[in-house]
């Protein structure tokens, strides 16, 4: 007879073990619900991923000198930037050829030399378009001597600092972007300092946009508490009716929003009209509402009131009533029930919207950019300034560390709430 | 939260006070929106309420913004672009989106959180930094400048609505209804029509609309991958806003906060069926 010692595991109709047919289904299952999401993950990977990838390479990629005046970058370094000499007859004589082959007719390419380091010492620009016209016209030695006695310009050939830019700057990665975008440079002796106080806009940027940020996030909890709270407590037929005055702010276009509030808080605007007209003004003392800091508050946080709003109402809503009323038999006012039951149970809501409001907040671009003025826009803004006057790189920059932020912050969403508990309307 | 009728004065009048504020914020939400309708049908060159529009008087009125919108060339080359690429992004945005949810809702997915975190992040990151991000690298493998191009990247931006509307559809959805759907003899594509598909349609409408409006209000990313021959309506206005704000602006807004409504209500009654459905299934 077969089979006569029980099997010690159990064995499915083919003979595999039970244990192992199971675990084969589960991976099967496991495959099947990740080939659900694949293709999606493939799409997000290539236009989302990437696109972010690559512009964080752009905040440290430094192609133009390397590229440009390759074999200056080699004779380079062999010369001691320490010393304070400047370099030999052949590192002039080097550089004199590569500028006249970067500036023959049609691939004159110099200049993108000079705009890079023009970027890092103001002036480079110029000394190399009138040194390009100087140069091509030079047909023997001695380069040096030419070179520096070239009118007005020529001076900075002999100034050690331009050499140690170039011998710096011909590193095909830099942190320079980087150090603009926190207010540092490298100084002639190449050391890494601060920029003079007067000259530092970005930090003051970013400062400002945390601060705003904070500020208008304080203000939407402020604001979205009491109606949140409204609207967990009516009877369900007047709360719908009243959700209508959040949602439809939530839905319609934020260019209408921010449109409606230029309107509103103009020179000639509607409020600024009422007030003169209701008598509280003088005609010639109208409130300047827009194009500084108050317009960016006043219409962000319009803008960005339903984001708290419906986190805080979906929270309360799972609020059992009769928490509040038993606080109350026991003999707590309303004040001191609401403080001590209600209000903790509803922090996760707070949190949610708090965090989902900052992350929204400390990216704005559009409103900023058409109520703040000088004195109200935000970093982004700043980055799209930057992209648009063409130096890529202190754009990357600037929005890496943006994006290394709300990084951040979405981590301790998720930590605190949870990505999966998102929700919308 | 009615008042009973034995509390105290203090407490009354708090009532009547927190009311009194709730009405002023609600007030402070709405009434931007509303007030620029009445402001479209200026008829001077105003943008705030003139003398005779105080008074009612119909010679204060005119329909003409709304004229000089549609005699426009840029505006009505705004509507078709804007339609064009929002459809098409919010089809690509709203069958991928789908599909993964189905995948994330299923309990043996692997690394649901973490691919939910990544599938979710264009929804967080700040638009200038995605835009900065999309216009390198669409410029890279040439797209850039194209209606793919920007197709493309607004169904990236409208994905996350989609996945979190779905999945939270697909929350209350019974499970062990796909299995007896092939248990009883129905092939794969037959158990997603007949059976997933109806329950979690409203789901997938709403995804599909917060996607459309997505890339229908999208102005950041647009300016950095797009030319003016793309230009949307959200554009026109941007860099109409960016000069001088004109009336034919606040017909436009007007036209806007219409389709909003109409949103809106679609969305509502989505929500209500939705909430009927499952009120009948067994869960």
């Amino acid at each position: 007879m077969e089979n006569t010692t029980a099997p010690a595991t159990l064995v499915t109709a083919d003979g595999t073990p039970l244990k192992a047919s199971l675990q084969r289904a589960l991976r099967q299952r496991r495959r099947q619900a990740f080939m659900l999401v694949l293709p999606l993950l493939v799409f997000i990977f290539v236009l989302f991923i990437m696109p972010i990838a690559t512009m964080l390479t752009r905040s440290v990629d430094n192609p133009e000198v390397n590229s440009i005046l390759p074999r200056t970058v080699i004779a380079l370094q062999s010369w001691d930037e320490t010393t304070g000499e400047l370099p030999s007859e052949e590192v002039f004589k080097t550089i004199a050829a590569e500028f006249v082959a970067g500036s023959q007719p049609g691939k004159k390419v110099i200049n993108k030399v000079g705009k890079r380091l023009n970027y890092e010492l103001p002036g480079m620009s110029s000394l190399f378009r009138t040194s390009t016209r100087k140069i091509r016209r030079m047909k023997t030695g001695p380069y040096r001597e030419k070179m520096i006695n070239i009118k007005i310009v020529g001076k900075r050939w002999a100034d050690v600092a331009t050499w140690r830019l170039l011998k710096r700057e011909g590193d095909p990665v830099t942190a320079s972007y980087f150090l603009s975008a926190m207010d540092m440079r490298v100084d002639s002796k190449g050391e890494i300092k601060s920029k003079p106080v007067d000259n530092q806009i970005y930090k003051f940027l970013f400062v400002r946009t945390f601060l705003m940020s904070i500020g208008i996030t304080f203000m939407t909890i402020l604001l979205g508490y009491p109606i949140a709270y409204l609207l967990a407590t009516l009877p369900m037929r007047h709360a719908a009716l009243l959700m209508i005055l959040v949602l439809l702010p939530f839905w319609t276009s934020l260019l209408v929003r921010t449109s409606a509030w230029m309107v509103l808080l103009g020179n000639e605007g509607v409020i600024n009209d009422l007030l003169v007209w209701a008598g509280f003004l003088g005609d010639k003392s109208r409130l300047a509402l827009i194009n500084n800091r108050t317009g960016t508050f006043v219409a962000m946080t319009h803008i960005l009131l339903p984001f708290m709003i419906l986190p805080l109402y979906s929270v309360m809503k799972t609020i059992p009533p009769s928490y509040m009323r038993a606080a109350r038999s026991m003999g707590a006012t309303q004040l001191r029930a609401h403080i001590k039951v209600y209000f903790p149970l509803t922090l996760t809501g707070i949190g949610a919207g708090t965090l989902l409001v900052f992350i929204l907040a400390i990216g704005y671009y559009i409103t900023p950019e058409l109520v703040g003025g000088q004195s109200g826009v935000f970093i982004s803004n700043q980055i799209a300034g930057k992209f648009d006057s063409g130096n890529w790189g202190l754009a990357s920059a600037l929005g890496a560390i943006l994006f290394v932020f709300v990084l951040l912050l979405y981590a301790v969403y998720d930590k605190i709430i949870g990505i999966d508990k998102m929700k919308l309307g | 939260m009615a008042l009973p009728a034995h509390v105290e004065p203090l407490e009354r009048a708090w009532f009547y006070t927190y009311r009194f504020i709730c009405g002023l914020i609600l007030f402070f939400l709405i009434a931007p929106i509303l007030i620029i309708i009445p402001l479209s049908f200026n008829a001077g060159f105003y943008l705030s309420f003139s003398k005779e529009m105080l008074s009612l008087d119909p010679a204060g009125f005119s329909i003409q913004w709304y004229q000089d919108f549609y005699n426009d060339q840029k505006w009505i080359d705004g509507v078709k672009n804007s339609f064009f690429i929002a459809i098409f992004a919010a089809v690509i945005s709203t069958t991928l989106g789908t599909i993964a949810a189905l995948g994330l809702s299923r309990p043996e997915m692997p690394y649901r959180k973490l691919i939910m975190a990544l599938l979710i992040s264009p929804m967080i990151v700040p638009l200038i930094v995605s835009a900065l991000g999309m216009y390198f690298f669409l410029v890279k493998i040439g797209l850039a400048s194209t209606y793919t191009g920007i197709i493309v990247s607004h169904a990236v931006l409208g994905t996350p609505f989609v996945v979190i509307t779905v999945t939270a559809t697909l929350s209350g959805f019974d499970q062990s209804l796909i299995r007896a759907g092939l248990n009883l003899g129905a092939t794969p594509s037959k158990v997603f029509f007949k059976i997933i598909m109806p329950l979690i349609l409203p789901g997938v409408i709403s995804g599909a609309l917060f996607a459309f409006i997505t890339s229908f209000d999208e102005v950041v990313v647009i300016n950095f991958v797009g030319t003016t021959v793309q230009q949307t309506i959200p554009q026109v206005m941007f860099r109409g806003l960016r000069e001088n704000i004109s009336p034919t602006i606040l017909a436009v807004a007007t036209i806007l906060v219409g389709i909003s409504v109409a949103l809106l209500v679609t969305m509502e009654l989505l929500r209500r069926r939705s909430e009927r459905l499952r009120g009948m299934s067994p869960t």
